[in-house]
């Protein structure tokens, strides 16, 4: 088994197929595309390979130590951030094929005219246990 | 309460659940029940005869959940009536539930997580501890995983191999958690050699038995992994080594060869070194030789590559990494490894850097970083 991420932006990922911002879709579609990401975590908990799933909101802070006794440096929010992570799901999978599998069914989400998205979606594999068995 | 004695009576209590009659499914629900409330209800008031106990209370869950499905479905409740216990008490059907967990309808995943709640008698709420999941996820697979061998007989006689395959998944997850995965492993594996004797389900028990010998030598105070060469080899577990080349020569002596022997026999010639210079590294590699005929893993080749190395010197070990194909996982890392040894250690810092990058694991990223900041900062 193993763990991926799979990491939904706001900004940051190559440009959709269906590319019309959500503010310009009916309130249907908008349903429906909620809908949508509901009935895939639901499926994926029947499944036994559902870990978790957030979203983010839009503006984040950075935040740096400046030194003994000092408060922490904020900064931010930046408008011009290229990469932007509007949320994530965790799997727990056997393969790399099956979370490919997973993460293009999710990319599949209806957008504007009820349309698949063709969004691109990052999928980011966690580290594994050591298997000293096999490599030491 | 004594968990362990609760948990190796569970296999037996769940075949005496099928025997009288219940589904293996629905047996398997009763039997975690049982458990549950066994957990709670035994650290306050220990029972005299705990497998008696388990087999009334497991059977009762039984019968109330029948019965409830029964009263849905406006059945007459005819199933309720105590069966006569009969001869059950002494039969062990403990290997037809190997086989069934294993089932090869199962995915690899599914089949650990029914092995270990069926067979290992781990909680659901554990299992999900112990694989990072939530515990819903693991209830949900392990009800496919039923689901999937439902039509399924526990008398028939299944395939060893599939059985060693999950077992080997097992003990290679290690320990997160309050579950030690790798010494359950050990546990349901030594069960498993008590039920049938066959040479590769004891090379696996002995490989087993020689790699958890070396755990506490493999891990740094501060968590950083110790590569074979430089563990501290007072640190060993004896006791185990010991107790693993005796089943592993009682194996060999069958004389049928398989993968976890051959495995096993290459950890023994480790185990017997007393120093890493006193490794007998043309043996290893003539076992790795054996290996190779045995199994195409390609980690195989690497680690003969090493092997290799260590016989015959690193421009033998490059020119058997030379045809294997670069995109293999850890083919970086023993590359790096091979050009140190031959003296290349610009290539080989580079190498290590790189290695660290495609790491499988933080461990091995973390130990590969070091090799390569070792070498960028010689002086």
């Amino acid at each position: 088994m193993a763990k991926y991420l799979l990491l939904k932006h706001y900004r940051g990922a190559p440009t959709p197929v269906n590319d019309v911002p959500m503010a310009q879709w009916t309130e249907a579609e908008i349903s429906a595309h909620l809908q949508y990401m509901r009935d895939f975590a639901d499926r994926l908990k029947e499944t036994g390979e559902f870990v978790d799933a957030q979203a983010l909101a839009q503006e984040g802070t950075f935040v740096r130590y400046d030194g003994e006794g000092r408060p922490p440096i904020t900064d931010g929010p930046f408008a011009e951030t290229k990469d932007l992570i509007a949320g994530w799901m965790i799997i727990d999978v056997d393969s790399y094929e099956r979370a490919v599998e997973l993460t293009g069914e999710l990319s599949a989400a209806p957008g504007a005219g009820g349309k698949p998205i063709h969004e691109w979606l990052e999928l980011r594999p966690f580290y594994g246990v050591q298997q000293p068995a096999i490599t030491e | 309460m004594d968990e362990a004695l609760l948990r190796s009576l569970t296999p037996h209590v769940l075949s005496i659940l099928v025997r009288r009659g219940a589904d293996f499914a629905a047996a398997e629900d009763a039997v975690q029940d049982a458990l549950v409330e066994a957990l709670r209800s035994w650290r306050t008031e220990p029972p005299r005869d705990p497998k008696g106990w388990l087999i009334t209370v497991g059977w009762r869950k039984f019968l109330d959940t029948t019965r409830s499905d029964a009263a849905r479905r406006r059945r007459e409740d005819s199933v309720d009536e105590e069966p006569d216990p009969g001869p059950t008490q002494d039969v062990d059907d403990t290997l037809q539930l190997y086989f069934l967990c294993a089932h090869p309808s199962l995915t690899p995943s599914s089949a650990v997580a029914l092995t270990l709640r069926a067979v290992g008698g781990l909680t659901t709420r554990q299992i999900a501890q112990a694989y990072l999941v939530p515990e819903a996820t693991m209830a949900q697979r392990i009800s496919r995983a039923k689901r999937t061998v439902a039509g399924t007989r526990l008398n028939q006689a299944g395939d060893v191999a599939t059985v060693l395959r999950v077992l080997y998944l097992v003990f290679n997850e290690g320990y997160s958690g309050d579950i030690d995965l790798a010494a359950e492993a050990i546990r349901l594996t030594r069960l498993l050699a008590r039920s049938i004797s066959h040479p590769e389900v004891a090379g696996l028990l002995a490989l087993m038995l020689l790699h958890h010998a070396r755990r506490p030598a493999r891990t740094a105070p501060d968590g950083s992994l110790v590569p074979l060469a430089a563990q501290d080899r007072a640190r060993w577990d004896t006791t185990l080594i010991t107790e693993g080349i005796e089943i592993l020569q009682a194996a060999l002596a069958q004389d049928r060869l398989g993968e976890f022997q051959a495995q096993a026999a290459i950890a023994a010639l480790h185990a017997d070194a007393r120093t890493a210079a006193e490794t007998d590294w043309p043996q290893i590699v003539e076992w790795y030789d054996e290996l190779a005929e045995l199994t195409d893993s390609p980690i195989v080749h690497l680690n003969r590559a090493v092997a290799i190395t260590e016989a015959d010197g690193p421009r033998a070990g490059l020119a058997a990494l030379a045809p294997l194909d670069d995109s293999l996982p850890r083919h970086t890392a023993v590359a790096a490894y091979l050009h140190e040894r031959d003296g290349d250690l610009d290539a080989a810092a580079r190498l290590y850097a790189e290695a660290a990058a495609k790491a499988p694991n933080l461990a091995e990223r973390d130990h590969l970083t070091r090799q390569a900041a070792r070498l960028n900062n010689r002086a």
